[in-house]
């Protein structure tokens, strides 16, 4: 049986359907529920495999972005998170979903209720939003999601706050040590973009475009592979026609389904 | 309320030296030529009001305002009693400081989710919040005036900001025992004088012919009329919700009375013009045109397309964010209010000269920079959060929209095929949906069909509305499965004119009861028709019946959309509002919707100095250097790169973008339109977005300039690979007063141009919008008017996506062909805005009457995949073409000119109905036998070396080096 995405929705949240697109087509089943209804309707959370958090500018990104999404998940959802994690189910949270996973202390590693950060996505280095094509290098083959991918991925990046930052430097050489760097920006070429503009669009220090916990499940990125899983979507397609993001959702998909 | 408030300062402070938003606006200063600032520190402040303690503010600090890894807070508790009047004071010795607050009663989301965030985390005492923002400026001997001056030109806007040297106090909107006043207008027994004096006081914007029409009701029924009343009249008679202008009797004057294009006198000029042109035209793909909120075609067999184009000229020149940001959400709604999901946006930009010099500014008239960054960031907010991709636009420079810029902001939408319900009955609910009102954007209808004038600013500073996008969002959330349910027998949305607009729309037919004191306000304290009038953003009104009301409701709660009965839909043919159990309005809907009487003006047309095409007599063009000119050329603000404008509009979210606006192997290269496959269609069905527009024409002849700009329109469609058979058209007109003649015959003459252009081309127009009297009076008493503006929006059409073509060069080796009835003349170009000292003088290019036919054979070879790539040639001409394509490539090119005396004429002289087009060596004789007796020749070829050539008798006319066309394209360097 196909495995069950349940696909988080809040207000503001922009890009729940491009990645349940993805992830039906790499072989899931999707549930889109607000939250609230998630909250009221008291749904049962074993009922699913996947969870996923969208894309968006949830709840206006009032107070930083991703910020009150977290306060939900923090508030509303403690228990229910922490066991669906727990249990090894693969998580993912893009661009909008990332920074709430990220706000939420969720990731890269779980912080305690009111244990200071060691990471936070900030306003990009350019001090504004930015859509543009990025080329990523999966790296983690602790990542459930990017673990044996041996293809760079072309997609789009759209956020004015998707530049990673770390409190100490060793703290980002602790996550390159536990293989919690999931994906990096790099050249279209697959060079490292070594904090280049545009290539690593943000700022990000180590080009770093996604993390994971430490466990693997659970991937946070900035960028959007769920935008580019169709032929028609990508702009070159005549010189770089196999650089889709889909073979990321199809690892998550098929990983939760040997569950 | 607090009766002894206790007010907590939150202020977030960067840790990090080069915080970005610190830097950004340094670079404002210095790009604004403000001198003696070394630096900025710009902090957050949060103002929390309530019986809360110390410990509560910093939890919530903790956990909400701060990111301790880039910044650090600091706690103080204010005390608001030693608050003076507040508005902009100033502590004795400047120290740097610069607080900035919103006003009162301006919308502020940040703050509403604070206190909703607060009663999360358990503090259930915090009764109010608000927002700020601090500035420290770093600088040897800064003086009050250059303090001044920066909160002034960059860090408040007075519309909606209060700022203080130092400290500022958070003004609260206090609560207001709401009341029912209502005043009486007695206009029976008043003169033309006291009628005006009351047109005028209340800012009516009605002449005297309907005003008296008004007073003439008022004998009929044989009352007075209440003030809610009379703002209904003005608000539905106003020129933007009823367009008189468009639909007045015109008498045309000529000099030249044999000009035989114009007849004497329209007795309708909409009527004979735009709408008979579609009309004539007739094509079965259009759904609905000139009927509904936007205009549709069919897309798919399953799905249609709408699109509608607006104006938020007025609102953008006094507050540039806020204007733009409800312009883009006004837009969308009108495809909501078609029952649409908003599937992509446009936005064409008209401002002043960046480079204009602070002193050179008109008084109360904001710096074009200031007014550029916040439209773009206005609609970068509003597109950006909605989730609906921003892929195509054009900004354009000119002295004439220096106090007077334009915002056009386009929206398109898809549904299934017909399943925009139209079925009102009596009895169904009248439902708002969405936002609460309060003060925002009172008679924002007359106030954006008047003059403006240095005043304008500060007396409709409530003219301008904030939008929050999100509750916007919402509506979509809803209303889209409220759709697919049928949950609901109409829908409008609130623009212009508020409720009184939208519900006076909807009961037009039938009648209406409304309850006032039912809708939700965001502060009490509005009289009636306030709230009636009200622009207040995001609401939506709905024609409910009685059975559906539980399941609209269930989907509201689900989406967090605040869902409220205002009334009943009745048989009376009356339209009644009630505050409690008073009614304060009751007026006929005959009279109100069509008692209107016709405007009638008069045109007066004089010839252009020179016919369109006509070439001037003097054949010795100055010698020039071509290399040269190019550059300055691809320099030039109207031409060069738009990347730093579109970056920050997300063109990629729903995934359907096909053809994005940036595009070439470096994603930088300028694409003629965009194409989008909508992905929730099944077929391979895509749409095109282009546009048209030119006002550099439009000074010197509007009815060639409006065949052009429709020729622009359509050409950039065909090049991104669209069937030139199937493109609708929409018309936005940007002019001045009509009340002067001379206006008013540019406008005959821009009109009757769209029936002959589109009866050519087979183009119906589907919607379209005007915004008149796009003038300035300044303190000298001057009229600064814009330039005529007609923007032509293009919504084209493919059967598959895969024919979709970009424009950058593709192989070195191929041909490029110059395809089209060429014939560049100087009027009106580029080419004379680069070289003032020697300009061209005469006619525009004439556009060509083979276009259509040009346009339809190429699409044969589009179809047969002969076209490597295709761009068009326009601003700049033939040169300006092929250094965007060769950029875009990252290719060189060489045009082979033997035998060509007139070098500048055919590198830089501009043309109607003319392709670039690349096509891979040996498919001539196919592209030959397609194009039949049509114009095209082989003009150059693809080169690897990064050099774009021009080569006439074996040598290099002009040779320039793709590093420098860049550079002077990116990065405008012209040396």
């Amino acid at each position: 049986m196909k495995p069950r995405a349940m696909i988080l929705f809040a207000p503001g949240i922009n890009r729940d359907h491009d990645v349940a697109t993805a992830l039906e087509m790499a072989g899931a089943e999707t549930f889109i529920y607000p939250v609230k209804q998630l909250f009221e309707e008291k749904i049962d959370w074993a009922m699913f495999q996947m969870l996923v958090v969208p894309g968006g500018f949830s709840y206006a990104d009032a107070l930083g972005a991703g910020r009150l999404l977290a306060l939900d998940l923090n508030s509303y959802f403690t228990d229910e998170v922490s066991r669906f994690l727990d249990a090894g189910k693969p998580a993912i949270g893009i661009c909008n979903g990332f920074q709430a996973l990220v706000k939420a202390g969720i990731l890269p590693d779980r912080s305690k209720a009111n244990e200071p950060h060691k990471a936070t996505l900030t306003f990009n280095q350019s001090n504004h939003f930015e859509c543009r094509w990025v080329t990523l290098k999966p790296v983690s083959q602790t990542c459930v999601w990017t673990r044996g991918l041996d293809q760079l991925i072309d997609c789009p990046v759209a956020h004015g706050e998707g530049n990673f930052k770390v409190t100490e430097p060793v703290y980002a050489q602790t996550l390159v040590d536990n293989d919690q760097i999931a994906l990096v920006y790099t050249h279209s070429d697959g060079k490292p973009a070594l904090g280049a503009y545009p290539q690593n669009p943000n700022g990000s220090v180590m080009d770093i475009a996604g993390v994971c916990n430490r466990a693997g499940n659970v991937l946070g990125l900035m960028p959007h592979p769920e935008n580019n899983i169709l032929a028609f979507q990508t702009p070159d397609r005549a010189n770089r026609p196999d650089h889709f993001g889909l073979p990321l959702f199809v690892n998550g998909v098929r990983y939760a389904s040997q569950l | 309320m607090n009766s002894n408030p206790v007010v907590y300062r939150v202020s977030i402070k960067p840790k990090n030296q080069n915080d970005p938003r610190s830097l950004g606006y340094l670079n404002d200063i210095r790009a604004l030529g403000i001198d003696g600032v070394s630096g900025i520190e710009c902090s957050d402040l949060y103002f929390l009001r309530g019986d809360i303690t110390a410990e509560q503010v910093r939890m919530l600090t903790d956990r909400l305002l701060c990111d301790t890894v880039t910044h650090a807070a600091e706690i103080d508790c204010l005390n608001m009693c030693q608050d003076t009047a507040g508005e902009n004071r100033s502590t004795s010795a400047p120290s740097g400081l610069i607080e900035v607050a919103l006003r009162a009663g301006v919308t502020d989301p940040v703050a509403e989710q604070i206190v909703r965030a607060a009663r999360i985390v358990g503090i259930d005492k915090l009764n109010a919040a608000s927002t700020g923002l601090r500035f420290f400026v770093k600088g040897d001997n800064l003086s009050e005036p250059l303090l001044r001056q920066l909160a002034e030109r960059l860090f408040a806007n007075p519309v909606i900001q209060r700022y203080a040297l130092g400290v500022i106090f958070p003004s609260f909107t206090e609560a207001v025992e709401a009341s029912g006043t209502v005043e009486v207008i007695s206009l029976r027994g008043l003169d033309d004088d006291g009628l005006m004096k009351i047109s005028a006081d209340r800012r009516a914007a009605l002449n005297l012919n309907e005003m008296k029409t008004i007073q003439a009701y008022c004998l009929r029924e044989q009352r007075d009329l209440t003030d809610i009343e009379f703002e209904m009249l003005a608000q539905t008679w106003s020129e933007h919700c009823v367009h008189k202008t468009f639909k007045s009797r015109v008498t045309v004057e000529q000099e030249d009375a044999s000009d035989p294009r114009f007849p004497q006198e329209y007795n309708h000029l909409f009527n004979q013009t735009i709408r008979a042109a579609t009309r004539d035209i007739n094509a079965d793909w259009v759904l609905s045109s000139f009927r509904e909120n936007a205009g549709i075609v069919e897309f798919d067999g399953e799905n249609e397309i709408s699109f509608k184009v607006e104006t938020h000229n007025h609102p953008s020149a006094i507050e540039p964010f806020g204007g733009a940001n409800t312009g883009i959400g006004g837009v969308i709604r009108d495809v909501i209010g078609v029952s649409h999901k908003p599937i992509a946006s446009t936005d064409i930009l008209c401002f002043g000269p960046q480079n204009t010099r602070l002193q050179d500014l008109p008084e109360g008239v904001l710096h074009p920079r200031r007014i550029e960054s916040g439209v773009v960031a206005g609609i970068e907010d509003y597109g950006n959060k909605m989730g609906i991709p921003t892929v195509n636009g054009a900004v354009w420079y000119d002295q004439g929209y220096t106090a007077n810029p334009l915002v056009f902001c386009g929206s398109v939408g898809m549904a299934p095929r017909g399943s925009n319900p139209h079925g009102i009955v009596p009895g169904d609910h009248v439902i708002l949906l969405g936002g609460k009102t309060g003060r925002d954007g009172l008679r924002g209808a007359t106030f954006s069909s008047m003059t403006m004038d240095a005043q304008t600013g500060e007396v409709s500073g409530a003219s301008v509305q904030i939008g929050a996008p999100i509750v916007e969002k919402g509506l979509v959330d809803v209303l889209m499965p409220a759709r697919d349910h049928c949950l609901y027998h109409a829908i409008t949305d609130c623009g212009a004119g508020g409720l009184s607009s939208a519900v006076g729309e909807m009961v037009s037919e039938h009648g209406g009861d409304i309850q006032l004191a039912d809708v939700p306000l965001k502060y009490p304290g509005l009289v009636p028709w306030e709230i009636w009038l009200s622009e207040a953003q995001e609401r939506m009104v709905l024609a409910v019946p009685e059975d559906n009301l539980d399941d609209l409701k269930e989907l509201c709660d689900l989406y967090q959309v605040e869902m409220t009965d205002i009334g009943r839909v009745t048989d009376t043919c009356r339209t009644r509002v009630f505050f409690g159990d008073k009614m304060v309005l009751d007026l006929d809907n005959q009279f109100l919707h069509n008692g209107l009487p016709q405007r009638h003006y008069t045109a007066r047309i004089t010839a252009p100095r020179f016919k369109p095409g006509q070439r001037t007599q003097k054949t010795d063009i100055q010698p020039v250097d071509y290399g040269k000119t190019l550059i300055r050329l691809l320099a030039h603000p109207n031409i060069c790169s738009r990347e730093k404008i579109i970056r920050v509009y997300d063109h990629e979210v729903q995934g359907g973008t096909v053809v994005k606006p940036l595009c070439g192997i470096k994603h930088d290269g300028p694409s003629d339109g965009s194409v989008i496959k909508p992905q929730s269609a099944n077929g391979r069905q895509a749409i095109v977005l282009s546009t048209g527009l030119n006002p550099e024409y439009g000074k010197h002849d509007p009815y060639e300039m409006t065949c052009l700009a429709l020729d622009e329109a359509i050409r950039n469609a065909v090049c991104c690979g669209a069937n030139p058979e199937r493109i609708a058209v929409l018309d936005n007109f940007c002019w001045g007063d009509p009340n002067r003649p001379e206006i008013m015959g540019d406008l005959v003459q821009a009109a009757q141009a769209c029936y002959d252009a589109s009866q050519r081309y087979k183009t119906p127009f589907i919607s379209g919008k005007d915004s008149f009297n796009n003038e300035y009076l300044g303190p000298d008493g001057k009229r600064h008017a814009i330039p005529p503006t007609l923007l032509i929006s293009a919504l084209g059409w493919m059967s598959d996506w895969e024919q979709s073509i970009t424009m950058d060069l593709k192989k070195a080796g191929n041909l490029l062909l110059l395809v089209g009835d060429f014939q560049p003349v100087f009027g009106g170009s580029h080419y004379n805005l680069v070289n003032p000292q020697q300009i061209v003088e005469e006619g525009i290019p004439a556009c060509s009457l083979i276009n259509p036919e040009v346009y339809r054979s190429f699409y044969g070879a589009v179809t047969r995949g002969l076209v490597a790539s295709c761009h068009d040639l326009s601003e700049g001409g033939l040169a300006v073409a092929a250094a965007e394509m060769c950029m875009a490539g990252r290719k060189g090119a060489r045009l082979e000119l033997d035998g060509i005396e007139d070098l500048p004429r055919v590198l830089f002289g501009e043309t109607s109905g003319c392709l670039l087009v690349e096509i891979a060596p040996g498919s001539e004789d196919l592209f030959a036998t397609i194009m039949g007796h049509l114009p095209w020749q082989k003009i150059g070829e693809v080169e690897s070396s990064p050099v774009l050539h021009a080569v006439k008798d074996g040598k290099d006319t002009m040779s320039v080096s793709l590093t420098r066309l860049l550079g002077a394209w990116k990065d405008r360097q012209t040396l």
